[in-house]
């Protein structure tokens, strides 16, 4: 238990300078973006004696680490500055569609697990059978279909062909937010997009669920319990699958970072209102405030998805607190 | 999720670096034999083939006219797979699209490699400090959200062109395989020949780039091979969001990318279908070859 407290402090040391890079990385990535915090706002009337004196007043005119020292605190206390575009501050804009987004990643980790686990299982267990090939295939043609491509056809078949579901937004227009039609219209606008990137992104885990099985069916411990003469269903549930899910749980953190790139694309095909389609919605505006805040944001949750995938993983695999 | 299947593959081809003597004709061999990827492997030399070869003798400007009498034309005689909404020929576009998703994978996977194998065999041939401080720049560079990382600077960079595309791709996709090669290198340099080689006096760069290198060359051609299809998906995944190939040049992305328009989807197959099943298609068969290799390269699972 020492080693562990040891590993997840040090482990936790390591996010500073992470966080560190991040925010500078993001800042100098807003410093390089044409216009500043004015260039919105321009009011014909101004004078360019008023225009630098209002500069001068925001700090627009600072070196840059005091820039820096100004953005980051400002930041820290929530305050990611004013949306160019809409007018408003970035923080309340980003509110609505991390809220979305958060939903759509939740609904994809669960259909990415729902589909993972028992079709990998099937797989590491019969495998080179005949339901092997056809799920190790489905994995081949998952690895080959970008998610942009498989995203289109899913909302071409199901969205406009069958239209068994809705083609864009994240609710009904016009529906009461706390009522159950509410509920169901957002669950049913969530569905299309979530299953669409559940089933692009589940193959990773369903070969590496496979090859764990196929590794653990030929150890030691696995050869004793069966010449104990535990049943075939015993030696899979008890001790098969309970050595081979574990890391597959502690991965759920790593997977966020693959999550974020896929949700840019998927918003943007469904129309969903989330960050990622907001984030290439500021791009195309130039509403840079905006876009560091985005990116900034999706910096802090991969590192946070790392840290926790670590910890979990040195709790599961005493091998990597070692170390 | 690069971690797992890297992982994977370490565990797998650790018994194979002994038997490496001819580590490349093993892996002929084996591409020969396994069907699905000979297939595959033919397929790709015929369509780089056709794509190249026509691309010269076709006329690019005339592609890319706009031709405003002629807007969203279902394919005929005339235009074998339509128009899109400048007039611009389907097919035209299809081909060079093509030609410039795979050159821009093609180098952007040599560059990555380039980077990655030598920042992974310094990382771990040296270890200790030097190994832990790169680790960790590395991990940096890992938590980046790449897709936007590279939207932005797409959007800020001065003078955009091909060039800078792959470049900015390039600075944010070389540390899957420097980890690999790192951890593969970690592993040589313990083994008696380096140790040897290192007491004879010979200088860590020879050691390094003459000794171990060569014996993790099919490792790195393995996944090389694999890094190219997922080249292939995120450059057309780029340019689908607007944010690859520069305006005007005709990319298989950017074909895909006029299906968010719902008329196109439902209406137009002939404008999104055949450059998705191309980009398919392509992804497919590198990644089939890419998996032949591997499988090739772990003795374990090799056939014989």
């Amino acid at each position: 238990m020492n080693h562990m407290w040891k590993f997840s402090v040090r482990r936790m040391l390591i996010i500073i300078p992470q966080l560190l890079l991040l925010s500078l990385l993001v800042f100098l990535m807003a410093q390089a973006m044409p216009g500043d915090a004015l260039t919105g706002q321009i009011n014909p009337d101004l004078d360019p004696q008023e225009m630098q004196e209002q500069r001068e007043e925001l700090g627009l005119n600072d070196p840059w680490h005091i820039k820096y020292a100004d953005w980051i605190t400002s930041a820290v206390r929530g305050d990611l500055g004013q949306s160019f575009q809409f007018k408003m501050p970035a923080s309340e804009l980003i509110w609505n569609r991390m809220v979305n987004s958060f939903w759509l990643g939740v609904a994809t980790l669960i259909i990415t697990y729902l589909l993972a686990i028992p079709l990998g299982i099937t797989s590491g267990r019969f495998n080179d059978s005949l339901l092997d090939s056809s799920i190790t295939g489905y994995t081949y043609i998952g690895f080959a279909t970008p998610i942009f491509i498989f995203a289109l056809v899913m909302l071409w078949i199901f969205g406009y062909q069958l239209g068994w579901f809705p083609t864009s937004g994240s609710v009904a227009p016009g529906s009461d937010p706390g009522t159950f039609e509410y509920i169901v219209s957002k669950i049913n606008h969530l569905l299309l997009p979530a299953i669409s990137l559940g089933l692009i992104t589940t193959v990773n885990t369903v070969q590496y669920l496979r090859s764990e099985i196929i590794d653990t069916k030929q150890k030691d411990f696995i050869i004793t319990a069966r010449a104990k003469g535990a049943s075939e269903s015993r030696v899979y549930n008890r001790h098969i699958f309970r050595n081979s899910l574990l890391p597959i749980a502690a991965f759920f953190g790593f997977e966020i970072t693959g999550l974020i790139g896929g949700t840019v694309f998927v918003e943007r095909i469904f129309g969903y209102p989330g960050m990622g389609d907001l984030f290439i919605q500021s791009v195309l505006l130039r509403d840079y405030t905006v876009v560091t805040s985005v990116v900034l944001l999706f910096g802090l949750a991969s590192i946070l998805g790392a840290l926790i995938s670590d910890i979990i993983l040195s709790l599961v695999d005493p091998r990597i607190r070692i170390k | 999720m690069e971690k797992k299947n890297e992982q994977e593959y370490t565990e797998q081809s650790g018994q194979t670096s002994k038997a490496n003597e001819d580590g490349l004709s093993i892996l002929g061999r084996e591409l020969i034999r396994d069907k699905v990827a000979l297939i595959s492997l033919i397929l790709l030399i015929v369509v780089v083939a056709i794509v190249y070869g026509t691309s010269i003798i076709m006329d690019k400007d005339e592609i890319v006219k706009v031709d405003l009498f002629a807007i969203h034309e279902p394919p005929s005689d005339e235009f074998i797979l339509g128009t899109d909404y400048g007039g611009r020929d389907i097919f035209g576009q299809l081909i060079i699209g093509t030609r410039n998703s795979l050159s821009v994978a093609f180098l952007v996977t040599l560059m990555t490699g380039l980077i990655g194998v030598i920042y992974g065999l310094v990382s771990g041939y040296y270890g200790g400090h030097v190994d832990n401080a790169m680790m960790r720049i590395l991990d940096f560079f890992l938590i980046l959200p790449f897709i936007m990382v590279v939207i932005v600077f797409v959007s800020i960079v001065p003078k955009y062109s091909v060039v800078s595309f792959s470049l900015i791709m390039t600075a944010f996709l070389w540390m899957g395989i420097a980890r690999l090669i790192r951890s593969k290198a970690l592993q040589e340099r313990e083994l008696d020949y380096a140790q040897a080689s290192k007491t004879l006096g010979s200088s860590n760069i020879k050691i390094m780039f003459k000794q171990v290198l060569p014996n993790l060359s099919s490792l790195i051609i393995v996944t090389m091979t694999l890094n190219l299809a997922a080249n292939i998906g995120l450059e057309s995944g780029l340019s689908f969001l607007g944010f690859g190939f520069p305006e005007s040049t005709p990319s298989l992305g950017t074909l895909v990318s006029y299906a968010t328009n719902p008329t196109t989807l439902e209406d137009r197959w002939w404008i999104w279908v055949p450059a998705s099943v191309m980009i398919f298609v392509l992804m497919l068969a590198v990644n089939n070859v890419g998996q032949a290799l591997k499988r090739a390269t772990d003795a374990r699972q090799r056939r014989g």
